[in-house]
C-alpha cells in the first residue's frame, strides 16, 4: 500500500502494510509512471440534501481526485460542512436529512443498501473543526479504532501502529515520552494532530477535513497545513476552509460553494487568478462573505 | 468636571437611598442562612446530646452459679439480691449453654452483665426507682461493682422487648438486604432505560410521553409506591410481606425515576463532539455509547444513583405498607426473610413507652445520619474526582 517507504522508520511500514488488506493503489503507480491526470476518488453527481423540509443542497456535482487535496470554500451556511458529511455518511445521524443524488468512493456508491457504515467509515476518516480527542489516554486514542475494527492483533502490532500513526501525524516527537497521559491535556493544536493521527490509524484512503486549523493559533495552523501537505501524498483529502490562503497553500484543487451550489470548481490556481464566474471572484476578492 | 461628578454622587439621596436598600437586603439574607444554621445546630445538639448516652451502658459484676435450678431457669443462676438488678436477657441462654457444654456443671463463673433498663437510667440520669433498689445499686457502685462501659451490644444485636439489650444491628443488616435489592433492580433497569432514551430513541410524541410521565413519577407521594409495591409485588408476585424483597423491590420502584433522570444528565452533559468523533471513527452506536459516553457519565450515573439510594434509605411511608415496620429482633439471613431498617427502627423505638428508648431512638437517629452523611460524601467525592472539563 505505502510503495514510498517512511523516512521515520522501514519496519514499521512494513509491518502496518502487512496488516493492510491488500488492495492495490492504481494512483500511486499511476504517479510514480509519471501521468499528469489523478484518478478520481470520489464522484458525486447530483446531490441534493434537505434537513425537513429545508434543501440545504442543490445538484451539486464534483469529482475528488485521489492524493490530491481539495478545498471546499464559500460564506458559512452555504452547505459546506453538509456535504462533507455526505462523503462517510456522518449525515445518517441526522433523523431528518434526506439525501438524493450518487456518491462514489472509487466508482463504488457509498449509499448503496448494502454497504456497510462501519467499512465506509474506516476508509473515509474525518477530522472535526474542534479537535475532540477521546477523554482517553493518548495511545488509547489512536489504538481503540483499529484494537475495534480488529485491524491487529498482538500488543506489539498495536505499539508499531500508534507509533506509527503518530509518526505520520508529526505528533511523535512531542508525546512519545507520555504516551499514557491524557489527550485532552495536550495543546489545540496537538489535539487536531493527534485526531489527525486517529483517522489515519484505521489506513483510510479519503481523509474528509471541516476547517481543521479555525480554532488553532497560526503556529498550529501552519504546522497543521504543512501535516496536510505531507498527508496528500498517502490519502485524498478534502478540506473545508473559511481561509482562502489557507486553501491556495494547500489544495490542488478548489469548490466554491454558494447557497448550497457548486458555483465552480477547477484547480487552486485557474480558480483563484483567473475566475470563470463573477460571484467567485466577488468572493475572492473580499466583497462579500 | 468628571470628577465632581464621580465624588457628588455619594451624596445623592437616590443614591443612598440605593445603599440602605442593598444593605437591608443582604442583611435579610445573613438572618435567613443564621436561621438555617440555628435549626441545623439546635437539630444536631438535641439528637445528640439525647442520644450519646446510649453508647454507653452500665454493667454490673455477678457470679454465676450452674446447677440443677439454673439448668432450668437461668435467673437462678444469680445471687436472689442481683436478680433485681442484672438484665433477665443476660441469664436468658443459661439452660441453653449448659445443655450445650455439660461440663459447666457445679461450676461458676464472675462475668460482667448489663444492668436493668431502670437502673440504668438512674444512673445516667437519675430516674426514679424504689428507695431500697436504690440503696443497694448506690452500694455497688460504691464498691465499684457497677460500672459504665462502652456498649457493643448495642451493635451488635437486634430489637429487643429489654431496653437494655435492644441493638441496631438487625435494622442495619435489614437496610443493607434492601438497599442491595433496590440497587440490583432499580440500576441496570434505570441506567439502560435512561441510555435508551437518551442514546437510541427517536425524538416522537411516544418517547416525549414516556419522558413526561418518568418526570411525573420523581414526584409522586412515597407512600404511593408503598401501595404498587403492595399490590405488585405482594399479591399479584406473592413476594413475603414483610420481606428485604418486598421492601427493596417498592423502594426500587421509588428510586427508578430518580435514576433515569439523573442518567440521562449524565449523559446529556457528555459533549456531542466525542460522540461524533466516535462515530467518524466506525463506532457502531452501541459501541459508541459502550466505549465512550458511560465511561464518561459513569461517576456522575454513580452520584445520582447513590443519591437516589440515600433517599430511599431515609423512606419509611411505603415500607410501613408492606409490614417492614414491625418488632423484628432477628437479622434477616435472606431477602425471603422479615426484615426491618434502621429508620423503621427509629421509629419503632420512638413509640415505645420506657424512657430508656428514648435514648435508644436518638441514638439510632445518629447511626442513621451518619450513613446517610457517608453515602453522600462518597457521592460528593465522586463527582469531585471524576469532574470532567472538556
Ligand atoms: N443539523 C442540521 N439541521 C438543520 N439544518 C442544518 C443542520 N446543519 C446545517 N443546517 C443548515 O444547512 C445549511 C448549510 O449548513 P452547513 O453545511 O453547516 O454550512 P457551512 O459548513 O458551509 O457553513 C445552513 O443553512 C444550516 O442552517
Ligand atoms: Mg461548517
Amino acid at each position: 500500500m505505502y510503495s514510498e517507504a517512511t523516512t521515520e522508520s522501514p519496519e514499521t511500514t512494513e509491518s502496518v502494510t502487512a496488516m493492510t488488506t491488500g488492495q492495490t493503489d492504481t494512483s500511486t503507480q499511476a504517479q510514480t509512471a509519471g501521468t499528469a491526470e489523478k484518478n478520481v476518488k470520489v464522484k458525486a453527481e447530483n446531490v441534493r440534501l434537505w434537513y425537513g423540509q429545508t434543501q440545504a443542497l442543490h445538484d451539486l456535482n464534483l469529482d475528488i481526485h485521489e492524493n490530491e487535496v481539495t478545498a471546499l470554500i464559500g460564506p458559512s451556511g452555504c452547505g459546506k460542512s453538509s456535504f462533507l458529511r455526505c462523503l462517510n455518511r456522518m449525515n445518517d445521524l441526522i433523523p431528518s436529512v434526506r439525501i438524493e443524488g450518487q456518491i462514489t468512493l472509487d466508482g463504488e456508491d457509498i449509499y448503496h443498501p448494502d454497504v456497510d457504515v462501519v467499512q465506509l467509515r474506516s476508509n473515509v476518516g474525518m477530522v472535526f473543526q474542534k479537535p475532540n480527542p477521546f477523554p482517553k489516554s493518548i495511545y488509547e486514542n489512536i489504538a481503540y479504532a483499529p484494537r475495534l475494527h480488529g485491524i491487529v492483533n498482538s500488543r506489539r502490532d498495536l505499539d508499531e501502529l500508534v507509533e506509527h500513526s503518530l509518526k505520520r501525524a508529526g505528533l511523535w516527537r512531542e508525546v512519545s515520552d507520555r504516551l499514557q497521559t491524557p489527550g485532552t491535556a495536550l495543546s489545540g493544536g496537538q489535539q487536531q494532530r493527534l485526531c489527525i493521527a486517529r483517522a489515519i490509524a484505521v489506513n483510510p484512503e479519503v481523509i474528509l477535513m471541516d476547517e481543521p486549523a479555525s480554532s488553532l493559533d497560526p503556529l498550529a495552523t501552519a504546522t497543521i497545513e504543512e501535516l496536510i501537505d505531507e498527508l496528500k501524498d498517502r490519502y485524498t483529502i478534502a478540506i473545508v476552509t473559511h481561509n482562502l490562503q489557507q486553501a491556495a497553500r494547500v489544495a490542488g484543487y478548489t469548490a466554491f460553494f454558494h447557497m448550497g451550489e457548486i458555483v465552480e470548481f477547477n484547480d487552486t490556481d485557474t480558480l483563484f487568478t483567473n475566475p470563470r464566474e463573477q460571484k467567485t471572484e466577488d468572493y475572492i476578492t473580499g466583497r462579500y462573505g | 468636571m468628571s470628577t465632581r461628578r464621580l465624588t457628588g454622587s455619594a451624596n445623592d439621596p437616590h443614591i443612598r437611598r440605593r445603599y440602605r436598600a442593598e444593605k437591608r437586603f443582604k442583611a435579610y439574607c445573613i438572618g435567613a442562612v443564621g436561621i438555617a444554621f440555628a435549626i441545623i445546630v439546635a437539630f444536631f445538639t438535641d439528637i445528640i446530646s439525647q442520644g450519646y448516652t446510649a453508647f454507653w451502658q452500665h454493667q454490673v459484676q455477678v457470679t454465676l452459679e450452674y446447677n440443677d435450678r439454673s439448668a432450668r431457669l437461668g435467673q437462678f443462676a444469680l445471687d436472689s439480691d442481683m436478680r433485681d438488678i442484672a438484665s433477665r436477657g443476660a441469664t436468658r441462654s443459661i439452660p441453653l449453654e449448659m445443655e450445650d457444654n455439660p461440663d459447666l456443671m457445679g461450676t461458676t463463673d464472675q462475668r460482667w452483665v448489663p444492668v436493668k433498663a431502670e437502673i440504668d437510667q438512674y444512673l445516667k440520669h437519675g430516674h426514679d426507682l424504689p428507695a431500697e433498689l436504690r440503696q443497694q445499686v448506690d452500694a455497688l457502685a460504691d464498691s465499684g461493682r457497677i460500672q459504665s462501659a462502652f456498649n457493643t451490644r448495642f451493635f451488635t444485636t437486634g430489637d429487643s422487648k429489654l431496653p437494655e439489650l435492644a441493638g441496631i444491628f438487625s435494622a442495619a443488616v435489614g437496610t443493607l438486604y434492601v438497599l442491595g435489592i433496590t440497587l440490583v433492580f432499580a440500576f441496570p433497569i434505570g441506567v439502560m432505560s435512561a441510555v435508551y432514551l437518551e442514546e437510541f430513541a427517536p425524538d416522537n410524541k411516544l418517547t416525549q410521553t414516556i419522558e413526561v410521565n418518568i418526570n411525573n413519577l420523581a414526584a409522586v407521594p412515597s407512600i404511593i409506591f408503598g401501595l404498587l409495591g403492595l399490590a405488585l409485588f405482594i399479591n399479584f408476585f406473592g413476594v413475603p410481606r414483610s420481606s428485604a424483597l418486598a421492601g427493596g423491590l417498592t423502594l426500587g420502584l421509588m428510586t427508578l425515576p430518580i435514576i433515569i433522570i439523573s442518567t440521562r444528565a449524565a449523559l446529556r452533559a457528555v459533549p456531542d463532539p466525542i460522540r461524533q468523533g466516535a462515530f467518524a471513527m466506525g463506532c457502531s452506536r452501541w459501541q459508541v455509547v459502550r466505549d465512550h459516553v458511560l465511561p464518561s457519565s459513569l461517576p456522575g450515573i454513580l452520584t445520582g444513583t447513590i443519591i437516589g439510594l440515600a433517599q430511599a434509605m431515609g423512606e419509611t411511608a411505603p415500607l410501613i405498607i408492606v409490614g417492614m415496620i414491625a418488632y423484628i429482633p432477628e437479622a434477616p439471613s435472606g431477602i425471603f426473610e422479615s426484615a426491618t431498617v434502621l429508620p423503621a427502627q427509629v421509629f419503632t423505638w420512638a413509640s415505645e413507652p420506657q424512657q430508656a428508648y428514648v435514648e435508644k431512638t436518638a441514638a439510632g437517629i445518629m447511626v442513621l445520619l451518619a450513613v446517610l452523611l457517608t453515602l453522600n460524601a462518597t457521592a460528593v467525592f465522586l463527582r469531585r474526582k471524576f469532574e470532567r472539563r472538556w
